[in-house]
């Protein structure tokens, strides 16, 4: 018998299409994850346990090796900076990272403020476009910061644009392309090197 | 700032309990006397260095070093591991007499943490340096001593991955003939990003074998069979050479007969920047990061004036007792309760008991308000009361 493979997932859209992706890759999943506030999931065909967390959280289980594996986007990667191995681009849910607030404004010249969810995106971000700027760190509803005079710019994930558009802002610097990927706890990918490779050469086959 | 609370520690600070102490110092001594059998010395150095000495030579991040100034205004950091100083020893006292150098540590290191609980910023480090031993006998050693030190710590299962760091030099050196491009992908490694660096490469536009060459390094896990792939990747002088150690290495580890603990992967690249040949990181599995790791700094020591190979290993202490799981409470005191009449008795009762290796409580009763409760920690109590003065 195998050991037992904990996947750390977020809960969402990012889950619907992982689990696409992991039955095209051949994994015996059941039809339905039907309780929905569950937040382990045991699929004993498999000998997997998914673990759904919050898609910031992903990362912190997978490096604190509570997780085995885990799916989480490049947004909370390049957030997060945890010490995990980026296996493999799943190039599922795609969307990117952009600049955004209200048309035809400019960054403040005195005290620059950038509102956004990924402080540390944002900073690293303007500083290397020289900019000294101010972060304020928000939870949700990002596009409110300009609308309100928060801050003259949000930092922020864009999939489609339509939310922005319906809030009146404009999309200024694209930052990055986000897409989720599959990472490894450092000492997993040694201790269960075998059942980590097979899936990620099964996975790598679907993508 | 909210007023501190009295039961506070600063951020990383850990308190050492009895019972995990207890645990600490036998696993602890253990370990010690097994690397003491290979013939290594211990050595103390000071929790205080220069900044501009050990700070700067250690390869830990500027801001995780503890800094302070002493009285003339120098910068001080608390040592943040214990290979800088002891190559700074070796450097300038130790190596006039005696190559190669065979020394040892259990010593507290310490590196400020940013994000959240769950690292110490305090922790203790047991390890070895062999200094002056250019060979790869010196790193087979390394490993064998650290393979025996785990088992006499009482773990079993736990896996060793080697690499090379001179062999990822070599590599992309030897496909790339650019030093940036090739530092940007050891960045990539390091960072454990696999998607990144494979997005690097295929940017880079290169012709279809360099391509597949930088690549292949990270299919390069396992036994011996890399080998095999390493060489048709690279076959230059100093990649070859490289890999010659690691088959050399690998044939060693078969006469320690360690090698079923040890497989290859060589785009390992370790946190410790120093590392210039073989190195290898230890896991254990139930811990989330590496519980120990080490390997050859030949180029170390030259910062502190002294030219001469040296290899070595760490292991955190917290790591390996979690790894080694639940800690049985031993409780092995024994209580001699008394009343000040059989004092005396006591006294020379315990003494004798004492130098007969016993541990040995002395308590008077007058002393302890709940004798009930007091007694349940002990396994054997003795009561040398006088019942008249008892029932008054």
């Amino acid at each position: 018998m195998t050991e037992c493979l904990t996947i750390a997932m977020p809960k969402g859209r990012i889950f619907d299409d992982a689990v696409e992706l992991l039955r095209a890759a051949h994994f015996q999943l059941p039809p339905e994850f039907d309780d929905n506030r569950k937040l382990i999931l045991e699929v004993k065909e498999e000998n997997i346990r998914f673990i759904l967390a919050k898609p910031m959280d992903v990362a912190t289980y997978v490096e604190q090796g509570v997780a085995d594996i885990g799916i989480a986007g490049k947004d909370v990667m390049l957030e997060e900076e945890r010490d995990v191995y980026e296996l493999l681009d799943l190039k599922i849910s795609p969307c990117y990272l952009a600049t955004a607030g209200l048309p035809g404004t400019k960054l403040s010249d005195i005290a620059p403020r950038v509102a956004s969810k990924y402080p540390n995106i944002a900073s690293t971000f303007y500083r290397e476009q020289g900019e000294q700027v101010e972060i304020i760190k928000l939870n949700g509803s990002i596009e409110l910061a300009p609308m309100i005079g928060l801050a003259e710019r949000i930092v922020d994930i864009v999939s489609t644009g339509q939310t922005l558009k319906e809030n009146g802002l404009v999309e200024y610097e694209k930052i990055a392309d986000i897409t989720s990927r599959l990472i490894a706890n450092p000492v997993s990918y040694r201790i269960k090197e075998k059942r980590i490779s097979e899936l990620v050469s099964r996975l790598a086959e679907v993508i | 700032m909210t007023k501190l609370f009295m039961f506070e520690k600063p951020i990383g600070m850990r308190d050492t309990l009895p019972i995990l102490y207890g645990a600490k110092m036998k696993v602890r001594h253990r370990m010690l006397q097994e690397i003491k059998s290979w013939g290594y010395q211990m050595i103390e150095t000071p929790a205080l260095e220069y900044y501009e000495t050990v700070g700067e030579a250690s390869a830990i991040l500027n801001q995780q070093l503890f800094k302070l100034l002493d009285q003339q205004g120098r910068s001080l950091v608390l040592r943040p591991d214990m290979t800088a100083p002891i190559a700074r020893v070796a450097a300038s006292k130790l190596l006039k007499k005696r190559i190669p150098l065979r020394l040892s540590y259990s010593a507290n290191v310490y590196r400020a943490q940013q994000r959240e609980g769950g690292r110490p910023a305090e922790f203790e480090q047991i390890g070895i340096e062999c200094i002056g031993n250019s060979t790869v006998s010196g790193d087979a050693e390394s490993i064998a001593l650290l393979v025996s030190t785990l088992k006499v710590a009482g773990l079993h299962q736990f896996k060793i991955s080697v690499g090379h760091v001179g062999f990822i030099q070599e590599l992309l050196v030897y496909a790339l003939k650019s030093e940036s491009e090739a530092e940007q992908c050891r960045k990539f490694l390091f960072e454990k990003n696999y998607v990144g660096y494979r997005n690097y490469v295929s940017s880079l536009k290169l012709p279809y074998d360099v391509e597949e060459c930088l690549l292949s390094l990270l299919k390069m896990r396992g036994l011996e069979e890399v080998f095999q792939i390493a060489k048709t990747v690279v076959n230059n002088e100093a990649g070859k050479k490289a890999i010659g150690e690691l088959e050399d290495l690998w044939v060693q580890l078969h006469e320690y007969d360690v090698q079923d603990y040890v497989s290859f992967d060589l785009s390992l690249i370790s946190h410790m920047s120093y590392y210039t040949g073989i190195l290898f990181e230890v896991y254990a599995g139930s811990v989330g990061s590496p519980i120990g790791n080490g390997g050859r700094y030949d180029n170390l020591l030259n910062q502190f004036g002294y030219q001469a190979p040296a290899t070595g290993f760490g292991l955190v202490m917290d790591r390996l007792l979690e790894a080694l799981g639940e800690i049985e409470e031993e409780n092995d005191v024994i209580c001699i309760m008394f009343s000040k009449e059989q004092r005396k008795e006591a006294i020379s009762l315990a003494k004798e008991m004492r130098e007969s290796g016993e541990a040995v409580v002395l308590q008077d009763i007058d002393g302890v308000s709940d004798v009930q409760a007091y007694v349940k920690s002990f396994t054997t109590v003795n009561y040398l009361v006088n019942v008249q003065e008892e029932s008054k």
